[in-house]
């Protein structure tokens, strides 16, 4: 019986983060338009383009090989596993014990190397100026996400997400600056990751400013919807990892009665609504960068980084 | 001491650090004195807090006077340097920000294993901040070594006044007679600075310090 309801419990955090990941995507859309005066779609339109683009038919490049076919299956399925992963609204679930940080930026790597592979395998331009764009950027923010996870594994002792999240819970770590510091060099990670605003517009289908738009252009029908319910699992992911590392209050922790679990599942909701609404407003207040500046944008996320760690041992005694 | 005290000092003094990271890393002179008050702002709360910390009264004036000297007069001042210059637009770098930022980085792992072996007798806290306030001072060097512009420099070298105030003031508190004159002296210099900017712009037409180079002893172009 026990089993059952862990294996439950494990079931209800994978399949939660993929069903409320489009209606954090119709909320920023939402969001986005009312702030610039306009109506915006419905919130649950993302559902709708799913299963409309799930019901076209894919057209398929005449040159394509069965890499071009497999990769949007394989990226959801690394995406999908990597959020999984991440404690939602409990710690100490059935699979918590391998939701290591360091597994989580490679299960991310995997999904970004497939994408950019599928971009370059038809051959056109596009894909070819997308994946080189996005592994250019990848290359700038994932030291930056390294050295987060450094700075918090630091602080709480270990890389694995599920004991971390406890620790933070339990354990008062008081005023950190490090943390305060690993927090924003985590946001302008997750801003380029996703390809949001300052480095890239998701909204957008101009030749010279798309990055990740410009990899997946190709595509259609079944295959589309699996890259964009990706993209979409991808924002809740990062919005879990920052209520996570970051705000883990509300979490369940040692007890899992149902009154714990509840309130787990609510206070999860609404931290991920309360960053799909700042995530908007902090879009609209910026405007797009060069491509030339994203070494200097990443850099400042790195250097961030670097010095939570360093501040980290300068504060725990030598 | 209390853990949360100890915090608070830390945060304060980890936040000048950062302000120190944000000087290098704006390409804006306006940018850049608006940091450099902030940074005189975040030196005050922490002196006043180490006042609180340490129970030593006259630590406050120290703080009056980095908030008042530093956060309000020479910002102010230098504002109005730039305004009448006209030269708030981007500023010259000597190298790249992205190298600045990295060698900034090593400094502060550079300060970080010098203040290593100080092992007992002193508090955490001092050391920490000892360690903070030469990081801080060493980037005001580097600062002032990286920009071609000479209100920038002028930034630089404050900053790094900033870091001495927090060195002596971490070390269990410096003498008011020694505050009050390296205060006053820091006046000057900027009185000196701001005669001096005028001077290099009436002559050359720019406070690009490149220009200087001609006039150097050891003649480099000969043109």
């Amino acid at each position: 019986m026990a089993m059952m309801l862990e294996i439950a419990l494990q079931g209800v955090q994978m399949f939660l983060v993929v069903l409320v990941a489009p209606l954090m995507f119709g909320v920023t859309r939402k969001v986005k338009a009312r702030l610039l005066r306009r109506i915006g779609p419905p919130l649950i339109q993302p559902y709708r383009d799913l299963w409309k683009l799930m019901h076209k038919e894919a057209v398929l490049a005449h040159n394509a090989s069965w890499v071009y076919r497999v990769a949007p299956y394989a990226a959801f399925a690394a995406i999908w596993v990597a959020a999984a992963l991440v404690p939602t609204f409990a710690t100490d679930l059935l699979f918590s014990w391998s939701a290591d940080l360091i597994a989580l930026v490679a299960l991310l790597g995997c999904a970004r190397f497939i994408l950019a592979l599928a971009g370059m395998d038809v051959g056109t331009a596009f894909g070819g100026i997308g994946a080189s764009r996005e592994m250019m950027i990848a290359s700038l923010a994932e030291p930056a996400m390294l050295l987060v996870a450094f700075a918090v594994a630091l602080v709480a002792g270990t890389t694995q997400l599920s004991t971390i999240a406890a620790i933070f819970v339990n354990v008062p770590v008081g005023l950190r600056v490090s943390l305060g510091l690993a927090l924003f060099a985590f946001v302008f990670v997750a801003i380029a990751e996703n390809a949001r605003v300052p480095i890239d517009n998701p909204a957008t289908h101009l030749e010279l400013t798309m990055v990740h738009e410009a990899m997946v252009l190709e595509y259609s029908g079944r295959h589309l919807a699996m890259i964009e319910a990706a993209a979409a699992v991808k924002l809740v992911l990062y919005f879990s990892l920052v209520a996570c590392l970051f705000f883990p209050f509300g979490m369940a922790t040692t007890e899992k009665s149902a009154l714990a679990i509840a309130l787990g599942l609510a206070t999860y909701l609404a931290k991920i609504l309360v960053m799909a609404v700042l995530l908007p407003i902090g879009e609209t207040s910026v405007a797009k960068m060069r491509v030339f500046r994203y070494p200097v944008f990443l850099g400042g996320a790195f250097a961030a980084g670097a010095l939570a760690v360093f501040l980290l041992f300068v504060s725990k005694g030598f | 001491m209390s853990p949360l005290a100890f915090d608070i000092a830390h945060l304060l003094a980890g936040g000048m650090l950062v302000l120190s990271f944000l000087l290098l890393y704006q390409d804006r002179i306006t940018a850049v004195l608006n940091v450099f008050a902030l940074q005189a702002i975040a030196l005050s709360l922490s002196v006043a807090w180490q006042a609180v910390v340490q129970d030593a009264p006259h630590l406050i004036v120290t703080a009056l006077i980095a908030l008042v000297v530093k956060g309000l007069i020479i910002p102010g001042a230098l504002h109005r340097i730039v305004r009448r210059l006209e030269i708030h637009r981007e500023v010259e770098q000597v190298i790249g920000g992205g190298p600045t930022m990295l060698t900034g980085l090593g400094l502060v792992a550079l300060s970080i294993l010098l203040v290593q072996p100080v092992k007992q007798d002193v508090g955490i806290l001092t050391r920490e901040d000892l360690a903070f306030a030469l990081a801080v001072i060493l980037l005001g060097l580097l600062m002032m070594i990286t920009r071609r512009n000479a209100v920038t420099q002028i930034v630089g070298f404050m900053s790094l006044e900033n870091g001495l105030v927090l060195a002596a003031t971490g070390a269990r508190g410096m003498p008011l007679v020694v505050e009050f004159s390296v205060a006053f002296s820091i006046l000057v210099a900027f009185i000196v600075f701001g005669v001096f900017l005028f001077r290099i712009r009436e002559r050359f037409d720019s406070v690009d310090v490149g220009a200087l180079d001609r006039f150097r002893g050891e003649r480099r172009d000969q043109r």
